[in-house]
Formats: structure tokens, sequence, C-alpha cells
């Protein structure tokens, strides 16, 4: 069960603190934790943790390929590896790693990949992720998750040392929205359905979550009943979810930080063709390449905002009206 | 047992993991021949003496681990574990057939005793340093072992590997390179020549030795000496031949991946049961 937080603010705390806080607690009474980087232990916040738990963390250097290939082995040991790198590196630059040492070997590997789409701004189009999870979505049995704030990060990885298997983690490491209260669960592979509706269904994730409800009010002031849901499982996606919004809206608009090619919008037009067809619009970066700026200013020229979503929902009502 | 009737008991335990695999491939009628026939000598000395495994158990967690990196070589690898008592002999001659525990590349999930899923080149070295992280996190003196090819040596996570381990002073890892010279296109030096691999593996911080491969008492004394050896992973650079001891692959070009006549095979089978025979009256 989930509770929404009342006002849409940034959380005080920083993804990458909460990342790192929650693996020392659970590193405290499980010695099976263990973490891997590839030379980012900075920018990940993982200091406290290499620090405290010098036997169990391996700063690997820049080596992604390797990083994955040690994670996989010391899994294969019994040990739940945690492997970070910026998002880029972590899946392009490790995909054949994750493929067939990690996955394929049927292993049980967490993979964190930092800075989401343009929340990598001023590293620029080389290390703007708009690919990782499409470059992953096609590996067999693989779980692809997009924690939305703090509060859901927490609670995925203490989730993550319960269960067995490959998991990408798509983090970002500052600040963003907070869109739950403390001592909400949420369950992998189902989505949440965070405001009910009745003409279109927003589907989003990450930094979208926040733009998505955003637009529901946008739309209510045009007299447009929105549903919103928080997809931040992206595989398996939840099929069950996508086939209910889509019988009782009957129009989907998707919103992802990543390229609607092989992303969120991929997924739940797939399952949406496969349970109920409904007219389907998809918002994200469509197949363009990153490029540097701040945040706000590459949010505005991927056309990432609410404004976006709310278009996108009157054109997809124009649609379903035919 | 002293050290010379060890090395005879190795000799034919090597012309029986010959003779198996030839006859995996034999059902077949093609394979992976070239890569496996030259880790063959190698594979006797770890299953046959090094190595502490438990046949009924073959997850124990004490064992010693094998990442057989260059994973076309399974066949060599199944023939071993079938002499002692992994799984049925019969079990052999399902080799790459639809639904079989032996695919043409390695899978722990599938074969009873491998120890890594491998195939995809370069990554076995990556694995086989996790797994001798993780059991030293446990406090374990087993040893990991695993076996690259010389063509592997291509790949550049082979390097990062390479690095890596020193780092780490994983000296319970012992590594080989299948130095036969060969790779799938042609010869290696023709392709992408690796050099001195000992000596590029010694500046990267490991105790290397360069040895005969296809003597089991030259790889059962570089064995002992890593062992010996503290503080860095170990690498033995194992001068072989692609094809060794198979009469229709030895010495030919394009053995990587061969297919053959039966009467080719039934030739190399005669040969190898000779040489067995032979091993079988010195010992």
């Amino acid at each position: 069960m989930f509770k929404l937080r009342e006002t849409l603010e940034k959380s005080p705390d920083m993804m990458r603190d909460v990342y790192c806080n929650t693996l020392m607690e659970l590193a405290e009474t499980d010695p099976r934790i263990c973490a891997l980087d590839a030379d980012l232990v900075s920018s990940s916040g993982m200091k406290p943790f290499f620090r405290a738990y010098p036997d169990r963390a391996i700063n690997c250097g820049v080596q992604e390929a390797n990083m994955i290939g040690v994670a996989a082995g010391l899994s294969a040991t019994g040990k739940i590896p945690f492997a970070h790198s910026f998002g880029i590196f972590a899946t392009r630059r490790a995909c054949d790693q994750i493929f067939m040492s990690a996955a394929y070997a049927k292993l049980n590997v967490r993979i964190v990949g930092s800075d989401p789409g343009v929340t990598a701004a001023y590293n620029g189009g080389t290390h703007m992720p708009f690919e990782d999870m499409g470059v992953l979505r096609s590996i067999p049995q693989i779980t692809l998750l997009e924690p939305t704030d703090p509060v859901m990060l927490e609670e995925l990885v203490r989730k993550l040392t319960e269960v067995y298997g490959v998991y990408y983690i798509r983090m970002a490491r500052k600040n963003v929205a907070g869109i739950y209260e403390k001592g909400s669960s949420f369950t992998i592979g189902r989505g949440n359905l965070l405001k009910d509706g009745s003409d279109v269904t927003l589907i989003a994730s990450g930094i979208m979550v926040a733009e998505a409800l955003k637009a529901r009010e946008v739309l209510a002031s045009e007299g447009i009943s929105a549903k919103v849901v928080d997809m931040f499982t992206w595989k398996p996606v939840d099929s069950e979810l996508i086939a209910r919004c889509a019988a009782e809206t009957g129009a989907f608009v998707t919103a992802e930080n990543h390229n609607t090619v092989g992303g969120l919008g991929s997924a739940v037009t797939e399952a949406v063709c496969a349970t109920c067809p409904v007219p389907v619009e998809m918002v994200g970066t469509h197949d363009r390449f990153g490029q540097v700026g701040t945040e706000d200013f590459l949010r505005e020229e991927y056309k990432l905002t609410a404004g976006e979503i709310a278009a996108a929902a009157r054109r997809v009502l124009a649609r379903k009206a035919k | 047992m002293e050290k010379k009737q060890l090395v005879e008991k190795l000799s034919v335990f090597a012309e029986e993991i010959r003779l198996e695999t030839l006859e995996e491939f034999a059902a077949l009628g093609f394979g992976h021949v070239g890569g496996a026939m030259s880790v063959v000598e190698t594979l006797a000395v770890l299953y046959g003496h090094e190595m502490k495994y438990d046949p009924k158990n073959p997850r124990w967690p004490d064992r010693d681990w094998l990442v057989l990196s260059k994973g076309h070589a399974g066949p060599a690898l199944y023939a071993t574990l079938s002499l002692k008592g992994f799984f049925s002999r019969e079990m052999l001659f399902t080799l790459n057939r639809g639904g079989t525990k032996l695919p043409s590349h390695c899978d722990r999930n599938l074969t009873p005793g491998v120890d890594m899923t491998t195939g995809s080149l370069g990554q076995g070295i990556s694995t086989a340093i996790g797994a001798a992280l993780g059991n030293r996190m446990d406090g374990r003196d087993n040893y990991t072992y695993f076996i690259l090819g010389d063509g592997e040596c291509n790949e550049g996570q082979v390097w990062e590997g390479a690095l890596f381990a020193p780092q780490h002073n994983l000296d319970h890892l012992i590594g080989f390179v299948d130095y036969n010279g060969q790779q799938l296109d042609g010869y290696t030096k023709d392709i992408l020549d690796l050099g001195d691999i000992a000596a590029k593996f010694r500046e990267f911080g490991w105790f290397a030795q360069e040895i005969d491969g296809h003597s089991v008492e030259a790889i059962l004394d570089a064995v002992e000496a890593a062992k010996k050896n503290r503080g860095a992973p170990s690498m033995i650079v194992l001068r072989t031949k692609k094809g060794h001891g198979c009469t229709f692959a030895e010495g030919i070009e394009a053995n990587h991946h061969i297919a053959f006549k039966p009467e080719q095979m039934e030739k190399a089978l005669a040969c190898t049961r000779t040489r067995l025979a032979s091993a079988e009256r010195a010992n």
C-alpha cells in the first residue's frame, strides 16, 4: 500500500544517499550484500559503504565489463552484488556480460545505472541514457525498475535482497520530486494507480510521474478526467493493470525520460495491443540522441513536460472519438 | 603415490578423456575438435589430482572451481566429468542434441559439475575472479581455476581481468591460456599476434609460467608451484597443439570446428586407443 504526498515538492533526501544508507543498514545483518563500482563511488554516493565494509566493496576501476562478470561470479558463491555505473556504461558497455554471465547463467545480480535521461544534464549526449532500458528489455527474464522517489528507492532496495535474478535499477542520483509518503510499500511488477479517472490513462515513470500528475490537473480544468499510473517496473510490465485501464478509459498517454523506441511506450503498447487495443500517444525522446544542457533546458528541448503530456492526451482523445 | 606413478596415472586419464571426447564428436559427425583436444592434459591434471570436488554434490561450497572460459571446449570437460562420475557415459552421446544437458558451450544450469556458463569469449576470467573473491570473503581456502583460449585473449575483457586480479591479491586464482597458436580463422600470428603471453601477464602482476601443455608432469609441477605462490594470482601458459592427438585435426589450419568422415574418426579413435593401451601398460 502506498500513500501520496499532498503537495508536489522536491524530496529533501538525495536518491544516492538513500541508496547508500539503505544498503549500509541491510549489510549490517546480511553478509551476502556487497557493492561494486567502476570508478564512480564519489558519484554514486557509496563512499560511506566503501569505508564501512571494505571487504565487501570493490572499486573495479573503469572496467564495466569486468565488473559485471565479477558481480556474476560473486553471486555464484551466494553473494548479492549491487554493481553501479552511469546508466550508459552499466548497460551499453556491459550488455553482453549482463546477458551471458548474469542473465543466461541465471545468476543473482543487481545493476544500478544512474543519471537517467536528461538528468545526465551537463555530461551531455555521450552520457545521456535514453536507451538503457531498451538495451536490456530484450534480455529474457531480466527485471527493469525505475524508482520514482527516495521512499520507493529505499523500499525497492530492501526488496531486492529478498528476490533472485537479474535486476536493473535506473536511478536518479540527486533530488527528485517526492511522490510517496514514508512507509509506503510497493510490489515489483505492479504499477501504482495514483489517481483515478475515466477519459484517458497517463502512464509515467521516473521524473515523468510528477509531470503526469501536473498534466492531470491541467486536463481536469478542461473537463477531462485522467487516471495516472506510476509504472516503475518496465519489465515485466503490469499487463493486468494496463488491460483494466484500457477497458475503463479507452486511451493512453505514456511518458518516459527515455527513447520511445524500446522503452516504456513500447512496453505499454505491446501490452495494450495484446489485451485491449485502444489508441496510445507517447511522450519521450522519439529516437533522438541526448545533448548537453541544464536539466530544465533538456526537459523543454525533448518535450518531457506536463504541457506535452496534456497535449498528447488531447490528441489521443481525438483519435479515440473517431 | 610416487610422482612417477602419478604421472603415469594421469597420462592414462588424459588419453581416456581424449577418447571419450572423440566418441562424443563421433556420434555427431562434427564439433569443436581442435580446442577440445588441446586442453585434455590440463583437465586430466585438474580432475585427476589437483581439484577437490564431490560428483554426488556438484555444488559443494568448499569444492575447487573450474571456469572453462573457452566454453567451446565443453565436450572435453563433459568427458572428464563423466569419467569422474558426475553423470552417466550414455549422456555423453546426447551432445548438442535437442533437449540435451550437454550443449556445445558450457552451461552451469544444465550440466552437473559445470561451475560457470561460458561461450561468449573473454567473460570467464571475470566470473572466475568473482568466484575467487566470493570464496575468499567467506573464508574458504579453495582454488578457482580458469582456462582461456589464445584467440580469446584478443578480447579486451581478458586484460581488464588481468589488471584486476593482482590488485586484489587473488592467490587462490589459477588461470591457464591454451596457447595452441590457432584461432577460428587461422594462425594467431597472422590474425592478431599475441606475442609472449606469459610476459604480458607477468607485467600485469601475475605469477606466470610457460610450459609444455601436453606434459602432465609439467602441468602438475606448474600447478604445485602456483599453489605455493602467495599474494598474486597465477597464470600458466600452455604451449599446445590445436587438435593434439586427433589424426584428422592435428597440424591442419582449419581445425576449430570440423566436420569429418566416419573413416577419419575411426582412424583417430584407433590411434587414441593404441596410445591409451600403451599408457596403461606403462602405468
